[in-house]
């Protein structure tokens, strides 16, 4: 272990941290929206829809990621159809095609938590959403994905923090992030093991603030539990003076 | 289709070849990976505060970080770390690791600590009244986890580890940036000479979606096993 060996490591691994972030916000983001309509998708009634989501969710489930991602970043362009269409510019780069990826990856194994959320509503509350006069698009916005989202974020959080961890194979495809560097760095000096301390520390630190900021953000949502803890001591003390 | 036929003219029974190749990588690191759980749920079980902390770390770092971290800190540090030992017995050449150890620990590594989480949780699932019971029945300790812990550990460890060995199947695929030829690799090398990439990466996907697919009916079935005699409310 030497110091400035890895005080180096970490300068020449921080220009990474960007890129790294880059593609875990937009593949988060982009995933959730996915996420929720193939939930939907796969709770509906229509049975083609449903056999669809439950297909793509199947396939994103069953394959490794960077199966997905070959598939997607060196398959593609195996047909002239798609190399002369306008998406091609896009397909073309390892930036985009990693994106795609982990979007449609996150996609699948986030519709799965968000089915559970959205099943876990519970019917009374959607009953009584309807007798108000709610239906459609306002039942959704209001009553079901409200508490879907509440219920399903613990588990969201999880998958938030293996989406970070998956970025780590944009590295195959070129891209140079975090682990794309370390690997290089090892390569150059086979010094593999303080390399992987700083490589993996940054991972760590990452992903420790996530889980902070999901439980954060669990706390802010649950205002209901919230009250109830802090409010029992209160009422303790108010039945013990009566 | 010609291109996937077996034979020499045909890719099919190379790419079949590596898929039992994963299917031995994912074996071996799925038992390794139990073992290492095993030992993990054992420490944080212990009661002893030393090893409780030194599990918490190893389930806590290793979920943390990137599997293709842990390859490559084994791949690149793993010769180094066996030329230093062999080097305290005298010998100073050259050692290389072998691609398959590599990935068996590597995967093995990071799958015990999804195993130790499984098994902890397996082992707290079992009624302490039936502990309580089994030693007021003057069962000495070992007789005591061969006929009430294990059995029921096993069962209610099972679903958990159904998943950790899907994980297990689809990490083996980074094991490809070692260069062991398995499904990754061969479909990579068949892209790579018949400039046909979707072809072969799609082949690869339906091997894994069968693999996946097959053990987790395979696991099913296990499910019920464990579970016969069993009074379902």
């Amino acid at each position: 272990m030497d110091p400035i060996f890895m005080w180096d490591t970490l300068q020449r691994l921080l220009p990474g941290i960007p890129l790294m972030l880059q593609l875990v916000s937009l593949s988060l983001a982009v995933g959730f929206v996915l996420a929720v309509l193939v939930a939907l998708a796969r709770l509906s009634a229509f049975r083609p829809l449903s056999a669809a989501a439950a297909g793509y969710v199947f396939f994103f489930r069953g394959t490794p990621l960077l199966v997905q991602i070959f598939l997607i970043y060196y398959g593609l362009g195996q047909f002239p159809e798609i190399r002369d269409s306008f998406l091609w510019p896009f397909l073309r780069q390892p930036y985009w095609c990693a994106i795609l990826a982990f979007t449609l990856n996150t996609g699948a194994y986030g519709s799965e938590i968000m089915r559970g959320g959205i099943q876990s509503v519970p019917w009374g509350q959607i009953e009584a959403a309807r007798v108000c006069g709610m239906s459609g698009l306002l039942l959704m916005r209001r009553i079901i994905l409200p508490i879907a989202v509440r219920q399903a974020l613990p588990a969201y959080g999880n998958e938030m923090i293996l989406m970070v961890k998956a970025t780590s194979l944009a590295s195959i495809i070129t891209l140079m992030e975090v682990t794309g560097i370390a690997q290089k760095i090892i390569a150059e000096t086979y010094r593999a093991v303080e390399v992987f301390v700083v490589a993996g520390s940054i991972y760590l630190l990452i992903n420790f603030v996530l889980t902070r900021g999901v439980r954060a953000l669990e706390w802010y949502l649950s205002p209901h539990l919230r009250d109830a803890r802090q409010a029992a001591p209160a009422t303790e003390a108010a039945a013990l003076a009566h | 289709m010609e291109l996937l036929s077996f034979g020499d003219k045909g890719w099919g029974d190379e790419l079949a070849l590596a898929a039992c190749m994963t299917l031995a990588v994912a074996s071996c690191a799925f038992l390794l990976g139990t073992v290492f759980g095993c030992f993990g749920a054992l420490a944080k079980l212990s009661g002893l505060r030393a090893l409780e902390i030194a599990a918490d770390a190893y389930t806590t770092v290793v979920r943390g970080i990137p599997e293709l971290l842990v390859i490559y800190l084994l791949f690149f540090g793993g010769s180094g770390a066996l030329m230093f030992v062999a080097s305290m017995f005298g010998h100073t050449g050259y050692i290389g690791v072998n691609a398959f150890m590599t990935g068996v620990a590597a995967i093995g590594f990071v799958n015990g600590a999804y195993s130790t989480e499984a098994i902890r949780g397996a082992v707290l699932a079992v009624p302490k009244g039936q502990i309580e019971a089994a030693k007021a029945y003057g069962m000495p300790p070992w007789t005591l986890f061969r006929r009430i812990l294990a059995p029921q550990v096993l069962r209610f460890a099972l679903p958990s580890l159904g998943n950790v060995w899907q994980l297990c199947l689809k990490e083996t695929a980074l094991i490809s940036v070692t260069g062991l030829v398995e499904i990754m690799r061969q479909a990579t090398i068949g892209a790579g000479s018949t400039k046909k990439p979707f072809t072969f990466y799609a082949c690869a996907a339906v091997l894994y979606l069968l693999l996946t697919t097959l053990s987790g009916i395979g696991f099913g079935r296990a499910e019920r096993w464990a579970e016969r005699g069993v009074r379902r409310s």
